[in-house]
């Protein structure tokens, strides 16, 4: 069977123990975490958590059906196959900044919309948002300058609205 | 307003309230004050084991055989860790327990303090859910929540994890009458589309098969599944949880399937066209190999838990139901279909005419020969004796294989059997649970010369409580089912499975005050039975069997469940 990638988009209780429950779940079961993101929602005592996974259709089915099996997981979606949806990931990449390279970067957070937001005399750090595409995109062009270190948040999702009534 | 008490006193009320009438447990520091309370509380029957995980075992037994929440009281540290293969028994097989565990002081979590262990994180893989009480506040209603998860939907063990200040911290004692969770609701009635397609299946099957395991027996779903199989005269298999399900004495049953199942079990399941798998989840012990499982056949799956649907074998009929319910509504569709009972049976004939070539052609069968005692004629005769009446625990292994195979159990939950995690040494305590939760029955765990040895310590909580439990020690001096592995894949080499000093059961018995007898020829085994099940007190019956008897049938391991070795 063909593996896929999956985004998943968790409301978990906001109780200590949730994020164990569902990393060990993931750990013990044998299936993949590409990553994770936690954070509260409007009601605190709910967290919202966006997970990456991937896997043939039956590990899927297994992965959606195990985390609605544990007490704290309030809803799962699995978003990538429920309609239309918003992903982002944000990316902060520290480039060497030499003077001969300094416009070229320039040039690439203009096209890419990023933002500089740390400057030294020898490096730059980059604020990448964007797709999972987006920030490979800016990755490969900023590497023949030197990366020196990468951070990135783990993908976010939200369903989009209908358009239309 | 609650009346204002103490942590370790709202944890005895709850109790009470819970209906708890025995806890199983060992004192300590963390737990104290659970303890002094419990002191104060004599309509609440505390049984003092020997060791954490007899605790844990003999509450799972007392689940099992009465279908009511095990409870175990144990304190921090090492207390909590050995209870924790108990809680996995219990977790393979959906027994509904709660295990309160004392904790350190909140203020030293954390601080590897003395006897200080995280207890939640390392149970959080075993347990349905854990609870570690931060607020005495929350005290109550997390203890009413672990009762209800315990024995709600698929039923599990929960461990609540009390830290010694909440004990004696002071605050109200409300206890909620009813509890909801928003991110816990099981679904227990069946969606009636498919329930519809389940009995299409059926009415146009040619070569049906029902296949039951344990979640029929938590579920108390033993009369339906009898109906169903009785109305459309249908041939019964069951899983090794599911023995007892239905009775093994009844001509419809074809008695065990998978690796050490009976061969027409498995045949008829091969060569099915219609599987009906009621509470089961598929385990590879039952299954072999996966691809070869019954390749013929539309399966209807029934089970509470939608994560064991479609995990291990391919479903075509998926019905996510409380199994008692299921099959009611499957009954009444059977009703409205006004087929009789004659209609069924002709449609079946043909079926049950290959079964019972089957069954001619491989009955269950052992060899009697030379002077040794075989294992299967004692069951066999224990299972005379006993009229099929008894409730039997089994240790793991080739005990509780032959078991399986040769006692034909009548009712439901009367064998307590360690199923998906295969503990040896469950088999004892747990008798000591059945016992406690059923005084006027009788109480005979089946065990062998290894796993008795497991928690052998346990004699004397039974002795004290004055358990009249029969033990029936198959002594081959062997641990038999890996020396049976090793006999047939590796080459006879027997590594480590031959004890050079077993003790002498009988003086054991008798150092801890019980009765001992041994045996060692065929012609003893009746009257020492008779003798056994007419003792008034804790008997161990060592039986000296024949040393390399093997549990047949056999499907080695990954092969298809047709390709058996035969005795």
């Amino acid at each position: 069977m063909q593996e896929k990638r999956y985004t998943l988009s968790v409301l978990v209780e906001n109780t200590p123990g949730a994020l164990a429950r569902i990393a060990g779940l993931f750990s013990g079961r044998g299936f993949n975490i590409d990553s994770l993101c936690v954070a509260e929602t409007l009601d605190p005592t709910l967290s919202h958590l966006t997970l990456v996974t991937h896997g043939d259709d039956q590990i899927l089915e297994q992965i959606l059906k195990q985390l609605r099996r544990l007490i704290d997981v309030y809803k799962v979606v699995n978003v990538t196959e429920e309609g239309d949806h918003v992903e982002r990931e944000m990316a902060l990449i520290k480039v060497r900044a030499e003077k001969e390279n300094r416009d070229e970067i320039f040039r690439i957070c203009e096209i890419f919309r990023c933002k500089i937001v740390d400057v030294s005399p020898k490096t730059y750090v980059v604020e990448v948002t964007g797709d999972r595409d987006k920030l490979e995109a800016v990755i490969e062009l900023l590497k023949p300058m030197g990366i020196k270190e990468i951070v990135r948040t783990g993908v976010i999702a939200i369903r989009r609205e209908k358009k239309s009534a | 307003m609650g009346e204002v008490m103490t942590g370790a006193k709202m944890v005895i009320e709850a109790l009470k309230r819970e209906g708890v009438e025995v806890l199983f447990g060992y004192p300590g520091g963390a737990i104290l004050d659970i303890y002094d309370e419990l002191y104060k509380a004599p309509e609440l029957k505390h049984v003092l084991v020997r060791h954490e995980q007899g605790a844990t075992h003999a509450a799972d037994g007392y689940a099992r055989s009465t279908g009511k929440v095990g409870v175990v009281l144990v304190t921090s540290g090492p207390g909590a860790t050995n209870t924790v293969t108990g809680i996995a028994t219990a977790y393979m097989d959906s027994i509904p327990i709660v295990v309160l565990t004392g904790q350190v002081p909140t203020r030293l979590i954390g601080n590897d303090a003395f006897q200080e262990v995280d207890i939640t994180g390392i149970t959080r893989p075993i347990t349905k859910h854990n609870f570690l009480v931060k607020r005495i506040e929350d005290l109550p209603t997390i203890i009413k929540a672990a009762f209800y998860i315990a024995k709600t939907g698929r039923p599990g063990p929960v461990l609540v994890d009390i830290p010694k200040d909440i004990q004696q911290a002071k605050g109200e004692f409300y206890y909620p009458e009813e509890i909801k969770l928003r991110s816990y609701n099981p679904v227990y009635e069946p969606h009636i589309k498919q329930i519809e397609r389940a009995y299409q299946l059926l009415e146009n099957a040619e070569r049906p098969v029902l296949m039951l395991g344990g979640g029929v027996i938590s579920a108390n779903a033993s009369e339906e599944a009898r109906k169903l199989a009785e109305k459309l005269k249908l041939p019964v298999v069951m899983t090794l949880m599911g023995l007892s399900a239905f009775p093994g004495d009844h001509e419809q049953s074809l008695g065990m399937l998978g690796m050490h199942g009976t061969y027409y079990a498995n045949m008829a399941v091969a060569n099915c066209d219609v599987l009906l798998a009621v509470g089961v989840r598929f385990d590879d012990r039952v299954t072999g190999k996966v691809d070869a499982f019954a390749p013929g056949a539309k399966i209807i799956h029934i089970d509470i838990d939608p994560s064991s649907i479609q995990k291990n074998v391919k479903v075509d009929v998926p019905i996510v139901a409380d199994c008692k319910r299921a099959l009611k509504r499957l009954l009444e569709f059977v009703k409205q279909g006004g087929k009789d009972k004659k209609y069924w049976e002709e449609r079946f004939t043909d079926w049950w005419e290959q079964i019972n070539i089957w069954k001619r052609r491989y009955p269950l069968v052992y060899k009697q020969e030379g002077d040794y005692i075989k294992p299967q004629f004692v069951i066999e005769k224990l299972w005379e004796l006993t009229k099929g009446e008894a409730i039997i625990t089994t240790e793991v292994g080739q005990n509780q294989m032959w078991t399986a195979l040769f006692y034909k159990f009548k009712h439901p939950r009367s064998l307590i059997t360690s199923g998906g995690l295969g503990t040896m040494g469950f088999g004892f305590p747990a008798a000591i649970g059945a016992q406690m939760g059923n005084p006027d029955k009788l109480v005979i765990d089946i065990a062998g010369d290894g796993s008795i040895q497991m928690n052998i310590q346990e004699l004397a909580t039974a002795v004290e409580q004055r358990l009249p439990i029969k033990i029936i020690i198959l002594n081959n001096g062997f641990l038999g089912m890996v020396r049976q592995w090793q006999e047939l894949f590796y080459g006879r080499r027997y590594s480590s499975v031959r004890f050079q000093v077993i003790p002498d059961f009988v003086k054991l018995a008798e150092a801890y005050g019980a009765v001992g007898m041994r045996i060692t020829r065929p012609e003893e085994v009746e009257p020492a039975l008779k003798k056994v099940l007419q003792t008034n007190s804790l008997v161990i019956l060592d039986v000296h069997i024949a040393p390399e008897e093997g549990v047949f049938p056999m499907v080695p391991a990954g092969k298809a469940t047709t390709e058996m070795i035969l005795l």
